[in-house]
């Protein structure tokens, strides 16, 4: 990858974060693409979607101390930034508008989810 | 039943005031000028934008900035060591903004600090590229030929998306007429806005031109950084400096501190100090350590500057429908200068936005960001004073450089030493956090035991050869 590059660069198909394990950092994607996944009870992992530069995730982590809730891995080669949770909680007490961004994406994504949930629904009424 | 009590004159006369207060909100098709379209101009117009269309407020934003990020050399450069701190990286991503590599010449991954006893290298805690090096023009006089993209040009980008005009002309005065800020163009003719937020950083005459808006301001005291581009091929400035940041600690009289910078197929010296001259700057470079580390015999200087840097403001940074950002106003000493134009540019737009534009409005609202960074740099000056101490002893800068290689050296030590170093040289962290650091019973336990293995070095070893005897 280029010389300009941020962050920390992940093979195809590695892990960054991983369902099921705890951790303290929220991740932002500053190249290529990588892939959301959760298994389900019975095992069987399923897409959830692709996230692009900009994009973050494992923001969870910084708001409460459950274990992950997905696994996120590279889509190809990837490049992906690691906020720190101190870091990121010492600036929102300066400037709680840093947090409107993440409560943006974190409400489309609640959007997203009732969708698929009625989506789900209807598939099976 | 109680009677609320009679209003009063007083009362009265105060909810006259509060209701005239109204006229320093910002309303639709109020106008906005921004002096200057560097990273503080652009980071304040581009939230000031943003925030406005969030609550349907209709503005309009002028940038006026005369030079133009695309050329080459100092028309297009606001002289910088062009570092964006580990903290402003992550800050930017989680608000959305990506660096682009074409911006980013160089993602740094560790500092290796360089003393007349040795070096260590100095690795991200993370061990990841969290820091950029970047241009913030677009590139050395020499360096047309370049793959690169100004950063400040890219902010400019960003603010001109949201909505903000860029006018490429220079502000020559600005004056008050009826309680408005006019300002002056070299034309002679003259504008009026609703609020001016001065962003004209510490090189520009400009700051001294607002006697007539506001008395209380006085301009910040100064000292001169020197700068150098050196070229040479990317492969070379790899081969030799490869994805560090090397910084100096040298015992050079009136020597306070510098730093080289790998970006591509140049290097950019920086050097800072109250009493910089080319004497100075060329025991620098031809200081043995910095030989071994960086020979420029091979390397031609093809740009060089010696910019202002802002060492504190005097006075509070707003008046009535004015405010000072970045280097202008306030400003983090030695450090993250671009950070801070960042958090006053931000916090600037966000109590025009939501509060006013009034000394009050400013006061209340903008003045807590201001006044975080100036506490700090208190802090800052007492931490920058310790480390010129131990700098010029022999003694303090073996123990410095032994308790950093020990903790480097060894997977899962504290990092004390580390992470002061680190911290201090990439401008991470508030002073005030460093300085805590510094308190730690681990902190000063190994950095005694470090002086006292410095002081005896080698009788020590021989002491206990003679008891393993
Ligand atoms: C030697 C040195 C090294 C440094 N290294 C770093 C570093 O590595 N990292 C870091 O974060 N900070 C560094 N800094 C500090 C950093 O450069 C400043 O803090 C930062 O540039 C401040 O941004 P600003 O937008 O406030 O001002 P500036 O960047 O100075 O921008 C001011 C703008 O206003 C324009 N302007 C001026 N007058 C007028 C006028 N009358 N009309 C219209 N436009 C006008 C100028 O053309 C310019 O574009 C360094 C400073 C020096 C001196």
């Amino acid at each position: 990858m280029v010389r300009g590059a941020l962050g920390k660069v992940y093979k195809d198909g590695e892990d960054i974060i991983q369902q099921g394990k705890t951790g303290d950092s929220m991740y932002v994607v500053q190249g290529g693409r990588v892939e959301v996944v959760q298994k389900s009870e019975d095992g069987v992992e399923q897409h959830l979607a692709f996230l692009e530069a900009g994009d973050f995730f494992g923001e969870m982590a910084v708001f409460e101390k459950e274990v992950r809730s997905a696994t996120v891995r590279a889509a190809g080669k990837a490049r992906v930034l690691k906020i720190d949770k101190k870091a990121l909680l010492t600036r929102i007490r300066e400037d709680p508008l840093l947090a409107v961004n993440l409560l943006k994406t974190m409400s489309h994504r609640i959007r997203y989810l009732n969708a698929e949930i009625s989506r789900h629904k209807e598939t099976h009424l | 039943m109680k009677l609320s009590p009679p209003t009063s004159v007083a009362d009265s006369f105060s909810s006259i005031v509060e209701d005239d207060d109204l006229d320093f909100n910002l309303r639709d098709g109020s106008r906005v000028a921004v002096v200057g379209g560097g990273p503080a101009g652009s980071f304040f117009s581009y939230f000031l934008l943003k925030m406005a269309n969030a609550i349907d407020l209709d503005i309009e934003v002028d940038i006026f900035e005369p030079r133009a990020f695309q050329y080459c050399g100092p028309a297009g450069c606001n002289h910088c060591g062009g570092i964006v701190s580990e903290s402003l990286v992550q800050i930017l991503a989680t608000e959305g903004i990506v660096l682009p590599e074409r911006v980013v010449q160089r993602g740094v991954e560790s500092y290796v600090v360089h003393m007349d006893v040795g070096d260590v290298s100095i690795e991200s805690p993370v061990h990841e590229q969290r820091i950029a090096a970047l241009y913030r023009g677009n590139g050395p006089r020499e360096g047309g030929d370049a793959p690169l993209e100004s950063f400040d040009g890219y902010l400019q980008g960003m603010a001109t998306d949201s909505g903000a005009n860029v006018v490429r002309k220079l502000i020559t005065d600005v004056e008050s007429r009826g309680g408005l800020p006019y300002l002056k163009f070299a034309d002679g003719q003259a504008e009026s806005y609703d609020l001016v937020a001065v962003a004209a950083g510490v090189n520009s005459n400009f700051i001294n031109m607002l006697d007539d808006l506001t008395s209380e301001f006085e301009p910040p005291k100064t000292t001169r950084g020197y700068i150098c581009e050196f070229k040479s091929t990317e492969k070379e400035i790899h081969r030799i400096l490869g994805k560090s940041v090397h910084v100096f600690l040298l015992d050079i009289p009136r020597f306070e501190f510098a730093a080289i910078i790998p970006k591509g197929q140049f290097a950019t010296v920086v050097m800072v100090g109250d009493d910089l001259d080319q004497e100075l700057v060329h025991a620098f470079l031809n200081d043995p350590v910095v030989r071994r580390t960086f020979p420029t015999d091979t390397t031609p200087c093809v740009c060089s500057c010696s910019p202002l840097i802002n060492l504190g403001a005097r006075k509070r940074p707003y008046a009535d429908r004015v405010v000072m950002i970045g280097d202008s106003g306030i400003t983090r000493l030695y450090k993250d200068g671009i950070g801070a134009a960042f958090r006053t540019g931000k916090a600037a737009a966000t109590t025009a936005v939501f509060h006013g534009v009034s000394k009050k409005d400013f006061e209340k609202h903008y003045w807590p960001t201001c006044r975080n960074i100036v506490n700090d740099n208190r802090v800052g000056k007492v931490m920058f004073a310790t480390n010129a101490i131990m700098k010029n002893s022999r003694l303090t800068r073996r123990a410095m450089l032994g308790m950093a290689s020990k903790e480097q050296a060894k997977d899962g030590a504290k990092p004390h030493m580390s992470s002061l170093l680190w911290n201090m040289f990439t401008g991470s962290a508030p002073y005030v956090e460093m300085f805590r650091g510094t308190l730690h019973p681990g902190f000063i336990y190994n950095l005694l035991l470090s002086v006292s293995g410095s002081l005896w070095p080698k009788s020590n070893k021989k002491q206990i050869k003679r008891k393993v005897a």
